[in-house]
């Protein structure tokens, strides 16, 4: 089977500042797939620069086909693509559930995510649903941001540091999400700045350093040792 | 009993003002940008008014529902063509164009209408009035502060209760993460100001009804229109019908005091309330 979304030479700017110098990404239709890398690596840069919201300023990415490098961000949320945007930016003027509406906004027809079925997904926000969304805690927050991209039944599900501030406790009974919307035919790439979540999770991993993949594989292939060196650029050559 | 009539024609006076500045707070609450022209726009849409009225021959108020459209595809036109180019971080380029553009409707005004006074004619219900308990009320003030309160209820239905004043509310949190929802914020931003127009465009109906208008009275009303906003706190539309209730009333007593203070009274009004309470009367928790 070929490549779902391919992504090759991807290079982007913020001005003058150059924060992704030709990456390479492959990921197959219902593949889950990891980026990891310190801070500033360029995870961050990557997911935007995917979703149109950072400048792309060279190489092509393609959706089933579809270049759709250079895209407006709402055009490519339409093509398949959706965002759990690093920090979760939740809507504050909007409740839980005006939160999970939201993110079906441009969405024609029907598909298999409903509120109903985010509610079954994390039943705490049925209970939630009135509240604003930035009144939840950080772990609840997150699974709204989850939702609320859910919504647009993407092929293609983006997630930037769902982990980050989050109790042990609370990031399990988030990935634990995962299965289900693996079976929804969804493809998953979870950037993390926790390994051992990352290499769980994943069927394939990509380690990145300033702005460059260094490493990829299968999580059983890659020894510690080899995630560490190119973690840290330790030994790079 | 003259007091409480006073106090009346205050309150309703502060419909009219609650009128003026409804489209200049949605804009502003939805784009942070503070539209210099709104005042002009108004005059504008009275003059409009008054031109579908001679030409076709229709009472005011018949008018008037034939402008709204047309002003409506006048701010989407404004805002896709010119006010989206200078939406920035910057807040100086879209206040020195908005400043600019309300030069233009102003001389565009002089150069097409004269300098003369005009008013829209209304007429018997201009003069009607009804006895409301121990005072009488004009029709026409009435209906100004009613029409206030309907446009303040359609705004907090549309806001609150639809998918449109969903994606309002989450474009003016955060025009980014907004796009990530498929959300075109310069789309919303031109639906926003065709709806502050129309706004505007009753409040010209009810502007041009009760008193004379011509090209150069477009300021003031901005003016207060943004005492009105101020006082009530930003992002509140009952704050601003109260705002606008601020001004009337102390206008009112003001004017019946000495003619000559009306003016001066609304906005001794204005900076005694920012004294007291300098986020307005209902500031929004979060701002
Ligand atoms: N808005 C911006 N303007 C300028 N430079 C930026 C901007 N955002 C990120 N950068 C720079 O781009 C590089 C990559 O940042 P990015 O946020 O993509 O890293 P990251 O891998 O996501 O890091 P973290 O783990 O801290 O989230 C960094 O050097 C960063 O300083
Ligand atoms: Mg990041």
């Amino acid at each position: 089977m070929s490549a779902f979304l391919e992504i090759e030479g991807l290079t982007a700017h913020y001005g003058d500042f150059k924060a992704l110098f030709g990456v390479d990404l492959t990921l197959d239709q219902g593949q889950t797939l990891a980026i990891i890398g310190a801070n500033g690596a360029g995870k961050t840069t990557l997911m935007r620069a995917i979703t149109g919201i950072a400048r792309v300023t060279g190489g092509s990415i393609r959706l089933a086909g579809r270049d759709i490098a250079r895209l407006p961000a709402p055009d490519i949320l339409t093509a398949g693509i959706a965002m759990v945007p690093e920090g979760r930016r939740l809507f504050p003027s909007l409740t839980v559930e005006e939160n999970l509406q939201i993110g079906a906004h441009a969405r024609k027809g029907s598909g298999f995510w409903t509120l109903e079925r985010i509610y079954t997904l994390f039943p705490i926000l049925r209970e939630r649903r009135t509240q604003p969304g930035t009144a939840l805690s950080g772990g609840q927050q997150q699974m709204v941001a989850i939702g609320r991209a859910l919504m647009s039944n993407p092929t293609v599900l983006l997630c930037d540091e769902l982990s980050l501030g989050l109790a042990p406790v609370v990031i399990r009974e988030i990935y634990a999400a995962f299965p289900t919307i693996r079976q929804s035919g969804t493809a998953i790439v979870v950037v993390e700045q926790d390994i051992g979540q990352a290499l769980k999770v994943a069927d394939h991993v990509h380690c990145m350093m300033e702005g460059r993949i260094t490493l990829s594989g299968r999580p059983q292939d890659l020894s510690r040792a080899a995630i560490h060196d190119a973690y840290f650029g330790v030994n790079h050559a | 009993m003259i007091w409480l009539d006073t106090l009346v024609q205050g309150v309703m006076l502060g419909g009219l003002y609650a009128l003026f500045a409804a489209g200049l707070s949605l804009v502003f609450g939805i784009m942070r940008l503070v539209n210099l022209a709104h005042g002009d726009l108004i005059v504008l849409g009275a003059y409009l008014i008054l031109g579908i009225g001679t030409a076709t021959g229709l009472n005011p108020f018949l008018a008037a529902a034939l402008a709204l459209p047309v002003m409506f595809a006048f701010g989407w036109l404004l805002q896709t063509a010119l006010l989206n180019r200078v939406l920035g971080d910057d807040i100086l380029p879209p206040l020195l164009v908005t400043f600019g553009l309300s030069v233009v409707i102003q001389n565009v005004l002089l150069q097409s209408m004269t300098a003369d006074s005009r008013k829209l004619p209304v007429g018997p219900v201009e003069s009607a009035s009804l006895p409301l308990g121990p005072v009488t009320v004009g029709v026409m003030p009435l209906l100004t502060f009613g029409s206030a309160i309907v446009v303040i209820l359609a705004l907090n239905w549309l806001f609150y209760h639809t998918a449109l004043g969903r994606a309002f509310r989450a474009t003016s949190d955060d025009p980014v993460t907004a796009q990530l929802m498929g959300i075109r914020p310069r789309r919303i931003f031109a639906i926003a100001t065709g709806i502050a127009l129309v706004v505007a465009t009753i409040a010209a109906l009810y502007l041009g009804a009760r008193a004379n208008f011509d090209p150069s009275i477009g300021p003031a009303r901005l003016l207060y229109a943004f005492e009105a906003v101020i006082i009530g706190g930003l992002g509140s539309l009952w704050g601003t019908l109260a705002g606008g209730m601020v001004i009337g009333v102390a206008q009112a007593f003001g004017a019946a005091l000495n003619p000559e203070w009306q003016i001066l009274a609304g906005h001794i009004a204005f900076v005694a309330v920012l004294l007291v309470r300098p986020r307005g009367l209902f500031p929004r928790a979060n701002d």
